[in-house]
């Protein structure tokens, strides 16, 4: 199967600092990979290309065949204008650490603005396509809330909700558990389960649960410097890695955070 | 010589109508100059960019009263154009407080969270969609207590246009100090800071309402 998404040799760097060097990366449709690994070692900046949030110095990335930092066939390339990227976009979705829901919309107008304004659907349909999702993460009670009266799993949740209303192919995770309280994470964990076991849509999540990852993982990418270190199954991953930086990483996460291994 | 105390609530009545106008009327011109000006200040397009720094820089580098004497004295020298005094009036407050309101405009859009443009880009909103649905809405509760302070400076700054000939209250009060005994003038001058305090006053009050209502809006509370 054709991926879904390609880094191919791609360069990213802060000034001097070269953050992805020659970087090569796939995703098949409908799969659902983890990325894990040290701080700074530049998960959340493959997440950010993907979003368009992070442009790249070299290479090209690829989503469906179609370069999404570029425009032009073969290897006659130039940068992506604005509308471009504005047409790629819509094949991705979001989620962010710090959720970053609209605080001057209510939960239903944050699901259905974009779809209105952005799709051209009607307040009927955008309607119907928040309910549901509202009623799939489990936040129908709160459609008329404002975000500042949720807490932060609810909050995830209808962030969740309103990246999701927009259909993307691919849904990316950028650790949607690391800011909320303990009790709270096993709701947002499950929210993502049911979407993965009901849809079919490319999922790349940056998380460090292990429980977590070990569900709803079809491989695993231990992230290191910039580099995919060591990828595989989770069974593969988590029992028997075969880098030391792998199980040493491993072994951090499970003393930090026992309970997440506790499935 | 002489004036009655009738004449004197008259005149000043008479004077405090053309403040009043002015200040209004040069609030609402300035808070357009600032928000044109301020979100130039941020645009992609360097142009405005550069359009709105120049203008800041220019008027609020410069006295007020200077700028008048050139709209008023100047500009028909320069270019043979007149204009009368309440438009060089109005004209002159509302670039000099326009000036000062940009950069409350900008420091207030440019407060918002980063998250929330990252969030509107990941939704694909344009960027004027995401200026209007997320920035304007959610920081224009901050601008209100600048924006109060800019338009009680606006009010008392009118006072200035009593010097290109406009009879305004300032103006009245020193005409009528001319024209009464000396013993009125603690009657006279005491009016006059009374009329411009209660201006101020209702002017606060009505920033108030505004602040309440944009609260609602942008569901953030107002940091004092
Ligand atoms: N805007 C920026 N300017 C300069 N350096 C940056 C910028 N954004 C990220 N970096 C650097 O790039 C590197 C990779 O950052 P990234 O956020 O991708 O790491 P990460 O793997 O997601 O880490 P974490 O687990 O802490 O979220 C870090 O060293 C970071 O300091
Ligand atoms: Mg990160």
């Amino acid at each position: 199967m054709k991926p879904i998404v390609r880094f191919d040799k791609v360069t990213k760097s802060f000034g001097d600092t070269v953050i992805l060097r020659d970087f090569d990366f796939e995703l098949t449709p409908g799969e659902r990979v983890v990325l894990m690994g040290p701080s700074g070692s530049g998960k959340s900046t493959v997440l950010r290309i993907l979003m368009t949030l992070e442009d790249i110095q070299d290479g090209v990335v690829y989503i469906d065949d179609e370069p999404l930092w570029h425009e032009g066939v073969g290897n006659n390339l130039k940068p992506a204008s604005d509308k471009h990227l504005r047409k790629m976009r819509g094949n991705v979705g979001m989620v962010f650490q710090h959720f970053n829901l609209f605080p001057n919309m209510t939960v239903l107008r944050n699901i259905i603005e974009a779809p209105m304004k952005v799709l051209k659907l009607s307040r009927k349909e955008a309607e119907a396509r928040a309910d549901e999702l509202l009623a799939r993460v489990g936040m129908s009670d709160k459609r008329e809330a404002y975000p500042n009266s949720l807490s932060g799993g609810q909050k995830q949740r209808v962030a969740i909700a309103r990246a999701m209303a927009m259909r993307p192919k691919l849904l990316l995770f950028d650790e949607p558990t690391s800011a909320l309280d303990p009790e709270m994470v096993g709701d947002v964990l499950q929210v993502i389960k049911d979407l993965a076991a009901e849809h079919d849509l490319t999922m790349l999540i940056v998380t460090h649960e292990m429980g977590f990852a070990r569900d709803v993982a079809d491989r695993v990418c231990f992230f290191c410097d910039g580099q995919i270190l060591e990828q595989g199954a989770p069974s593969k991953i988590f029992t028997d890695p075969a880098e030391d930086r792998t199980r040493q990483f491993l072994r951090m996460v499970l003393h930090e955070e026992p309970a997440s291994e506790a499935s | 010589m002489g004036v009655t105390f009738d004449q004197i609530i008259d005149a000043l009545l008479q004077g405090a109508y053309v403040t009043i106008w002015i200040t209004l009327a040069s609030t609402v011109g300035g808070a357009i100059l600032a928000f044109a000006s301020g979100i130039g200040s941020l645009s992609h397009f360097a142009p405005a960019r550069w359009l709105s720094k120049t203008y800041v820089q220019i008027f609020r580098g410069t006295s007020l009263l200077v700028q008048l004497f050139w709209l008023y004295y100047a500009l028909p020298v320069l270019i043979g154009i007149h204009i009368s005094p309440v438009a060089a009036g109005i004209l002159g407050l509302s670039l000099n407080i326009g000036a000062y309101g940009a950069e409350v405009v900008r420091g207030a859009l440019q407060s918002v969270d980063e998250g929330q443009l990252e969030a509107a880009r990941a939704l694909n909103f344009t960027p004027g969609q995401t200026l209007r649905r997320i920035l304007l809405p959610q920081s224009i509760i901050e601008m209100m207590p600048p924006f109060g302070n800019l338009a009680i400076q606006n009010l008392k700054d009118s006072s200035l246009v009593s010097l290109i000939s406009l009879s305004d209250l300032a103006f009245q009060a020193d005409d009528l100090r001319n024209r009464a005994f000396e013993s009125d003038t603690i009657t006279i001058l005491g009016l006059t800071l009374l009329f411009y305090f209660v201006m101020a006053l209702v002017l606060m009050g009505a920033m108030r309402l505004l602040e309440r209502y944009f609260e609602k809006v942008s569901g953030r509370e107002v940091a004092r």
